[in-house]
């Protein structure tokens, strides 16, 4: 037998292998640089290869292949569009990363052990979380590009692993921390089996793996469409379990919670952007003949999501498990987007994952900063007031908030215009109904916040922002400015945007 | 430039002067925000005298494109209704502003962001008028709400936070409503020669539409102005807020914002879907008279000054919604000036009573007696802008509630009769207080009341002028409304019922 060797378009491939050079050499300078050295050249490093990639991309953003990797992996404008969003999420979410005030000095310790104790006394510092950020953003980056199952798997394993170890990193509450890791673990598990499962049945159904040959044999029709049916239900369920859409979401208020914040932001906004490009492609590409099969358990989900997210944040106490809610309220208005099943559907999906991407990274890196002596207040009753003490930052908050609720002059407005006009005009009037009903309660709790920040007096219990590190500044400082001007003028990134969302075939 | 988008602009410099301004030098902040408003008041008077009236097309047009790929312009151009609120709004900016001199003192953050917001809102009150496209107005319309929802947070008294929240979340319900018949109308639109959001080419729209349609799209419209315009039973908000809210803020949220609920009807529910606005004509009629007679009587038992102004309005607005939906020209005429005298008539009660309420710190009717004869320049104003809220014939107001009144008789006499009634009832309701307050014996507390001093004289002269002048001689504005109300009228197909000569044969 011949052995044919790859043939590999390495350019089209640079971003990817980029970041995972930048991740081996993370992992180098953990094992040989000298401690006090290698916080400084893991950020460098980091940084550097996440910039690199980027540009990288942008080189050979005008390319279109489907031969990138012997058919396993398609390179086209959509794809080009959600790693630049993936590699700006991660920039900045690095940039939160970089403050290690709020990692565990050792993550190997046993919580509350000597060994602990020894290396907070010694002022260790983790960085590990360097590499793994590298490693969770290739698999990010190849997630919405891959063109067949298998390569889907890996893409989709190879940005787990890295992110659950990533939640238990936090440097206090260890062992909620460490609870939260596990259970994502175990859940991701979970719902992998399911997406083989399914990825088994599409295998028996159409006798191949990749896109367009389960493409082809849709429009074929001669298979036997129970075991289509149930591989697309199968195949979705691990997908919808990363996006955190209910069913499948019971993991994400826990983990958002447990894990360090600076994790929760990058997770929150970059997982959702790579899961959302895969879930598109493989409705766009691979399944989109079979419609009727799976439309109308979308559009159930979507809303049901939607609904479920808005009403249960209402009552949450706790901040990141607010904002953990309010993204499963998300990603029930960006299924809309995947059941419209048109490009004006994609091209708003687009939008909205980069605008909420930002915001939420920006959100996030403000929980950061609100802490008293023993590290960061999420309760909300102890952010009352916080208005007064800090306006400025209260006010970056108070922004992001009203972004999430779709108020004008913000990003979050535009894309929720968009996406739902792309869902209505497919005909989906039901989606249309239960988004702007669910934005409405939604409203709710992102005013309470407000409220409590500047119309309730502050409590004296030591809660206080503490001033921002220079990375931090940056990033709320970016993310803000970009979620104004996508809010006052969208037209250049939404006709960027129009030129190159396609999917090739 | 345009003369509306310089009107727009101008508050808006004036709001980065003051955010320039140091805050300790509040005197500076103070003449900078008046002076800003009294430039914008010249440069609507100046439009005003430029306005041509005998032409109905729309003037001062412009149009920029602001998201071309969404068919989205920053469209501006005033018809005779538009112009008019526009210039009651821009003469009562600067009232207030003078007005509510020492108003930001008692808020929780300094007088430079109550003047920002202050000159935000006014930026915002212009452009939901002045806007052509209907997304652009509804930038506006969900905007404006933010500054607003600050000012009485902020700066209010009593419960401001609760009765902040309230009034935004009741506007945000209505406005996510609205959102939901936009994209509607945007859907529509795409499928019959391309997106737009033009009004012109959006009222050819509806002969495209099935009426199922039509009425649905309409309800969006109509029940988010309904809540802006307090109509039974959308109207709990308005009350709290009204009370919470300092005078000056209360006389921009009575005064102008709920107008745009009743110009919104006119522009956008009777253009758009003149078949859906018949349909539900006789439902909204029941709804006008029901807030006619309710209004009337909440504020016949209303104990609170500020509280009995903001019924009479619920039941002022149920006459303003009742002349527009009589459709006929003198309703609409009628209805028109209604809400011009209406601003200036509540603006001279909330401004009196606010500073009835400063001067002996409350606001309890019951609390008063006897004014007349220890402040008789603030008693003779709180006569006059009670005379003219319960329509005396000399007054402002006459001639606008009789015009409503004979418009509806000619088509829809039980209704008109019945509102009628609400005449009677004003009478009491406007009565009973100014006996209290004005008459009799002076009691315990207001002997030592000062008078309005000079400030506060020249702040509610013109509004008092205006309120005798145009109860003689209103034709000014009626010149400019009634070829504008004919023309609404006209371009839909609704036209006056012919008066029959005879009742006997």
């Amino acid at each position: 037998m011949d052995f044919v060797a790859p043939v590999l378009n390495y350019a089209l491939l640079a971003p990817m292998l980029i970041v995972l050079g930048g991740a081996l050499l993370g992992v180098l300078i953990e094992a040989f640089a000298p401690r006090a050295s290698r916080h400084n050249s893991q950020l460098f490093v980091t940084i550097a290869s996440l910039v690199i990639a980027l540009s990288a991309l942008l080189r050979v953003r005008k390319q279109v292949s489907v031969s990138a990797a012997m058919g396993s992996i398609t390179f086209d404008g959509a794809g080009v569009l959600f790693q630049a969003a993936i590699l700006v999420i991660a920039i900045l979410s690095v940039f939160l990363i970089a403050d290690q005030e709020n990692f565990t000095a050792l993550a190997a310790s046993v919580p509350g052990s000597n060994e602990e104790r020894m290396a907070m006394y010694t002022d260790l510092r983790v960085t590990e979380v360097y590499p793994l950020t590298l490693f969770a953003v290739a698999g990010m980056l190849l997630f919405p590009l891959s063109s067949d199952l298998i390569t889907l798997f890996v893409a989709l394993e190879m940005l787990s692993l890295p992110l659950y170890l990533m939640a238990g990193l936090s440097r206090r509450r260890r062992l909620l921390s460490q609870e939260a890791a596990l259970k994502y673990f175990l859940l991701g598990a979970f719902s992998s089996a399911f997406f083989l499962f399914g990825i088994a049945y599409i295998y028996g159904y159409s006798g191949s793996v990749t896109f367009s040959g389960i493409q082809a044999s849709i429009m074929g029709g001669a298979g036997n469409d129970v075991f289509l049916l149930l591989g697309i239900a199968f195949i979705s369920v691990g997908l919808l379990f990363k996006v955190g859409a209910v069913p499948f979401h019971a993991w994400s208020p826990d983990v958002y919670q447990g894990a360090p914040t600076a994790i929760t932001g990058f997770m929150a906004a970059a997982t959702k952007v790579a899961a959302f490009g895969a879930i598109l492609r493989i409705f766009y590409v691979a399944f989109a003949n079979a419609e009727w099969q799976w439309k109308p358990a979308l559009i159930v989900i979507s809303i049901v999501t939607m609904v479920f997210g808005s009403v249960v944040a209402i009552s949450q106490r706790d901040v990141k498990r607010m904002l953990a809610y309010s993204s499963i309220a998300h990603a029930g208005f960006l299924l809309a987007g995947v059941i419209a099943l048109s490009k004006a559907g994609l091209e708003a999906s687009i939008f909205y994952l980069f605008a909420y991407g930002i915001a939420t990274v920006g959100a996030f890196g403000i929980v950061t900063l609100v802490r008293d002596s023993a590290g960061e207040v999420t309760d909300l009753n102890r952010w009352s007031g916080l208005g007064k003490r800090s306006p400025l930052i209260a006010s970056a908050f108070a922004f992001f908030l009203l972004t999430f609720a779709g108020i004008p002059l913000t990003s979050g407005f535009i894309g929720k215009f968009s996406i739902f006009s792309a869902a209505y005009a497919s005909g989906s009037t039901a989606v249309l109904i239960a988004g702007v009903l669910s934005s409405a309660i939604a409203a709710f709790f992102y005013i309470r916040v407000i409220v409590l920040m500047f119309f309730k007096d502050s409590i004296e219990d030591g809660t206080s922002v503490v001033i921002p590190s220079g990375l931090t500044t940056t990033t709320i400082a970016i993310t803000s400015v970009i979620t104004l001007v996508l809010g006052i003028y969208p037209a250049p990134l939404i006709n960027f945007i129009a030129s190159s969302a396609f999917f090739i075939r | 430039m345009n003369a509306l988008t310089t009107m727009m602009l101008l508050p808006i410099i004036g709001s980065i002067l003051v955010a320039i301004i140091p805050s300790d030098q509040v005197l500076r902040i103070k003449q900078a925000a008046l002076g800003t408003t009294l430039l914008v008041a010249i440069s609507g008077i100046l439009a005003w005298i430029k306005f041509d009236s005998s032409n109905t097309a729309l003037q001062f047009v412009e149009s920029v494109k602001w998201i071309p790929s969404f068919g989205i312009n920053y469209a501006v151009g005033i018809d005779g209704l538009a112009i008019v609120l526009i210039l009651m709004s821009v003469l009562l900016a600067p009232i207030v502003v003078l007005a509510g001199w020492n108003e930001s003192e008692g808020g929780r953050w300094s007088a430079k962001v109550f003047y920002i917001l202050i000159l935000v809102l006014e930026t915002m009150m212009i452009g939901v008028f002045a806007a052509t496209d209907v997304f652009l107005f509804y930038v506006f319309f969900e905007a404006m709400l933010i500054p607003v929802y600050f000012l009485i947070g902020g700066f209010g008294s009593g419960d401001r936070a609760a009765a902040a929240v309230k009034f935004l979340l009741y506007s945000l319900f209505g406005g996510l409503l609205m959102l939901a018949s936009i994209i509607g109308l945007y859907v529509i639109s795409g499928a019959n020669g391309g997106h737009t959001f033009d009004i012109t080419r959006l009222s050819e729209l509806h002969m495209q539409m099935s009426s199922m349609t039509q009425n649905l799209l309409f309800l969006g419209f109509f029940v988010a102005f309904a809540i802006k315009a307090p109509l039974w039973p959308l109207h709990t908000w308005l009350p709290d807020a009204a009370a919470a809210s300092t005078p000056g803020t209360s006389v921009l949220l009575l005064g102008v914002l709920d107008k745009v609920g009743t110009f919104g009807m006119i522009r956008f529910c009777l253009a758009l879907f003149p078949d859906a606005a018949k349909t539900f004509t006789p439902l909204i009629l029941v709804l006008s008279v029901i807030s006619i007679i309710y209004g009337a009587f909440l504020a016949i038992g209303a104990r609170d000054i500020k509280r009995l102004i903001a019924y009479t309005s619920i039941s002022h607005f149920g006459f303003i919604t009742m002349g527009i939906f009589a459709m006929t020209s003198q309703g609409m005429s009628g209805a028109t000036l209604y809400m011009f005298n209406h601003g200036f008539s509540t603006a001279a009660l909330f401004l009196v009573a606010g500073w009835m309420q400063s001067r002996r710190g409350s606001s309890t009717i019951a609390d008063f007696g006897g004014l007349q004869r220890v402040t008789p320049v603030m008693a003779w104003s709180f006569f006059i802008a009670g005379m003219s809220s319960l329509a005396l014939p000399g007054l402002s107001s006459f001639v606008s509630e009789f015009l409503v009144l004979v418009g509806t008789y000619t088509r829809y006499p039980v209704a008109a009769v019945i509102a009628t009634f609400g005449i009677v009832l004003a009478a009491l309701y406007i009565l009973i207080p100014v006996q209290k307050v004005l008459h009799g014996p002076t009691t315990p507390g207001n002997e030592n009341l000062p008078d309005l001093n000079l400030r506060e004289k020249i702040a509610i002269a013109p509004v008092i002028a205006i309120i005798v002048a145009l109860g003689f001689y209103p034709s000014p504005l009626l010149l400019v409304i009634n070829p504008a109300s004919a023309h609404v009228l006209e371009v839909q197909g609704f036209t006056d019922p012919v008066p029959s000569e005879s009742a006997g044969k």
